[in-house]
């Protein structure tokens, strides 16, 4: 399983890091959005990886902590997702207006044509 | 402590907070009762930062405790999430709330009518920047410098346009990646030390084993990326000049203390967690920092003296002053970090009264000045006479420009370090405890280090002085165009207010540089703060709750 998260988080960042360096907007923005998640699964997977060991304490299971998984990163996650979302919502927004102003879609606003 | 103090970091927070929230229903129209809300809430976050400051200059030096420690939720150190109020947070308090005051003032004579919801974005930056400078928890930091953030985005997009679309666009990406690397270095923190408490962080890396040392470093890197690109370190800061030289004056103003965030974090986190006792990790990454802002200096520099317009010159030495706060507090003794302190302090109130006094002195140009102003002969006959009989257009173009030519040449030596204003004062701190040579005290840094610090510092110096009296020649030494430049009593008051400030911090330079040397020890030496965070009591319950 660790080698399945490890190349999802490497295809992710690879993929995000090319897109990012691409010249149209959307490209762009695309490659953050993939970014974004490969960071959420890095830092989920920097609580360990575990299978059946749930963060939240349950009466039934014996009160040991190493029948549990760290909750810490799970909370971290769900702050980052939502960050995330909405600054990505808000780079959507100003990259229509910057493609309602310069009348195309470059990063620079000075793309040839097509 | 009284019980009205203590509770002081969290309303510093709040109050920004509740008065965001009232001014966003209000009707667009309702300027002026927007502006009273935002600068009522503003002065009071200064009041309050102002209390705190005098709190923790109260405490003795050997005091075991900082000023004030709040625990949010009642929550103890490790589990909770902590405010704390040290010297060097209620300097950066203050400093945050008086910059964006000033520019809050300015904007209110016309900039803030140039889009919606001015006032409620200032409030967020404020709450923003105060709880990035209060907090003492990693993701908390992360959390803060995001609302910072957006507000800061919501901001450079002020006044819309063409430029300002397509420099906010750069800007988010960059900052968009910039978070990315942020979260990256904060797990891998986490992920080796089992923390985010920047207090238990400082007590664990000691007895960290030698297997997570890496992962540990790896994670310090890159979150160093992410505050250097804030920051503005030379290899990351080509965003810095197109944003800073497009955006609403005002806004240019309050960003100034933008740059002086990832400086603070460096300052804050830096000593305490890879300070002498962090084992084989001591100074780790120094060379990085003291390279890096040298570098960075230098790009300023070049960039200052091949400057054509007044908004570059003033983002370029954004850029040059952060630098120098680079290299300096990369040397890592406390004297040097004392001056460095200083330099920060008077070089944002510089910085944050450059920009708004090149609208006002671009105000009164002609598109395309800057190429007919080469031409200029000598002095204008109406500099500084007070004769208006002569004069066709009457007294008021020699008061104003005398005004903007005193402020401009205050900027100037401000920036430059000469004396006899701060900007001097601190260089010649830096330089003074850069070689100790009287206290008998061994040099903690090799000569080289020193040395190359001592010509980095003087020929960046020399490098403003000769861009700002090349500009000032081009902008005050001309005869006066048609165009009068139209003042407000308002825009002028921040301004003076800045440079006053500025004076004020060399009249009383023994009392501040003493406050400096104070905050510069407890950041290297982190015990108090790591002993009162952790052994903070927590918050008595109240005596009335009564058993369900």
């Amino acid at each position: 399983m660790e080698i399945i998260l490890a190349l999802s988080i490497g295809a992710l960042t690879s993929s995000g890091v090319w897109l990012i360096l691409r010249s149209r907007t959307y490209q762009v923005l695309i490659g953050l959005s993939l970014l974004s998640y490969a960071v959420n699964l890095f830092i989920f997977s920097m609580g360990r990886v575990r299978t059946k060991a749930p963060p939240i304490l349950s009466p039934d299971a014996p009160g040991n902590l190493a029948h549990y998984t760290d909750p810490v990163p799970q909370a971290l996650v769900l702050t980052a997702i939502v960050i995330t979302f909405a600054m990505t919502a808000l780079l959507l927004v100003v990259l229509l207006a910057a493609r309602g102003l310069t009348h195309n879609d470059h990063v620079d606003g000075r793309g040839g044509g097509q | 402590m009284s019980s009205a103090l203590a509770h002081l970091p969290i309303a510093l927070i709040l109050l920004p907070l509740a008065a965001a929230a009232l001014t966003v229903p209000l009707d667009e129209r309702r300027r002026t009762l927007k502006a009273a809300i935002s600068v009522a809430s503003t002065l009071g976050t200064i009041a309050m930062a102002v209390t705190l400051l005098m709190a923790a200059d109260a405490l003795p030096p050997e005091s075991p405790a900082v000023a004030c420690v709040y625990m949010l939720g009642n929550w103890p150190a490790p589990f909770g999430i902590v405010l704390v109020a040290d010297r060097l947070a209620a300097l950066m308090v203050t400093l945050a709330g008086l910059v964006v005051l000033s520019g809050l003032l300015f904007s209110i004579a016309r900039w803030h009518s140039a889009g919606s919801h001015f006032h409620a974005l200032v409030q967020f930056l404020l709450m923003g920047l105060n709880g990035v400078f209060l907090t003492g928890d990693l993701f908390n930091l992360f959390v803060f410098f995001e609302v910072t953030l957006a507000a800061s985005y919501g901001l450079v997009l002020h006044g819309s346009g063409e430029p300002r679309v397509k420099a906010a666009l750069h800007y988010i990406a960059v900052n968009l990646a910039a978070s990315s690397l942020f979260l990256i270095g904060v797990s891998l923190i986490y992920g080796a030390t089992g923390t985010l408490n920047m207090a238990d962080l400082a007590q664990r890396v000691p007895t960290l084993a030698a297997s997570e040392r890496p992962l540990l470093e790896a994670g310090a890197a890159i979150l160093g990326i992410a505050f250097l690109v804030k920051a503005g370190m030379w290899p990351l800061c080509f965003w810095l000049p197109s944003t800073y030289t497009v955006v609403a004056p005002p806004v240019a103003a309050m960003f100034s203390i933008m740059t002086k965030v990832g400086i603070y974090v460096v300052l804050r986190l830096w000593p305490m967690v890879f300070g002498p006792d962090a084992g084989t990790s001591a100074a780790f990454g120094s060379n990085w920092l003291l390279a890096g802002g040298i570098a960075t200096v230098a790009f300023g520099s070049i960039g200052l003296l091949a400057a054509q317009d007044l908004p570059r010159l003033a983002s370029l030495s954004v850029i040059v002053s952060s630098g120098t706060l680079l290299a300096v507090i990369a040397v890592g003794s406390a004297g040097v970090t004392g001056g460095a302190l200083f330099y920060l302090v008077s070089s944002t109130l510089a910085v944050s009264a450059l920009f708004l006094l090149i609208e006002l002195i671009e105000r009164s140009r002609m598109p395309g000045a800057d190429v007919i102003a080469i031409t200029a002969d000598a002095r204008g006959d109406e500099d500084e006479a007070g004769d208006g009989a002569a004069d066709p257009i009457g007294i008021a173009i020699p008061a104003t420009l005398a005004i903007l030519g005193i402020g401009f040449a205050a900027c100037a030596l401000l920036l430059a370090g000469l004396p006899p204003l701060s900007g001097f004062i601190g260089k010649f701190l830096i330089l003074y405890a850069l070689f100790p040579a009287g206290d008998g005290a061994a040099a903690t840094q090799p000569p080289a280090v020193s040395w190359t610090l001592l010509a980095v510092l003087l020929v960046s110096g020399l490098a403003a002085t000769v861009a700002m009296m090349r500009t000032g020649i081009r902008v005050f030494w001309v005869p006066i165009e048609t165009t009068v430049p139209t003042v407000r009593f308002l825009e002028v008051v921040p301004i003076v207010g800045l440079l006053f400030l500025a004076a004020a911090l060399t009249v009383e330079a023994g009392p501040v540089a003493r406050f400096m040397q104070a905050t510069a020890e407890s950041i290297h030496a982190p015990e108090t703060y790591v002993r009162s965070v952790m052994t903070a009591p927590r918050a008595a319950r109240p005596e009335t709750e009564h058993a369900p």
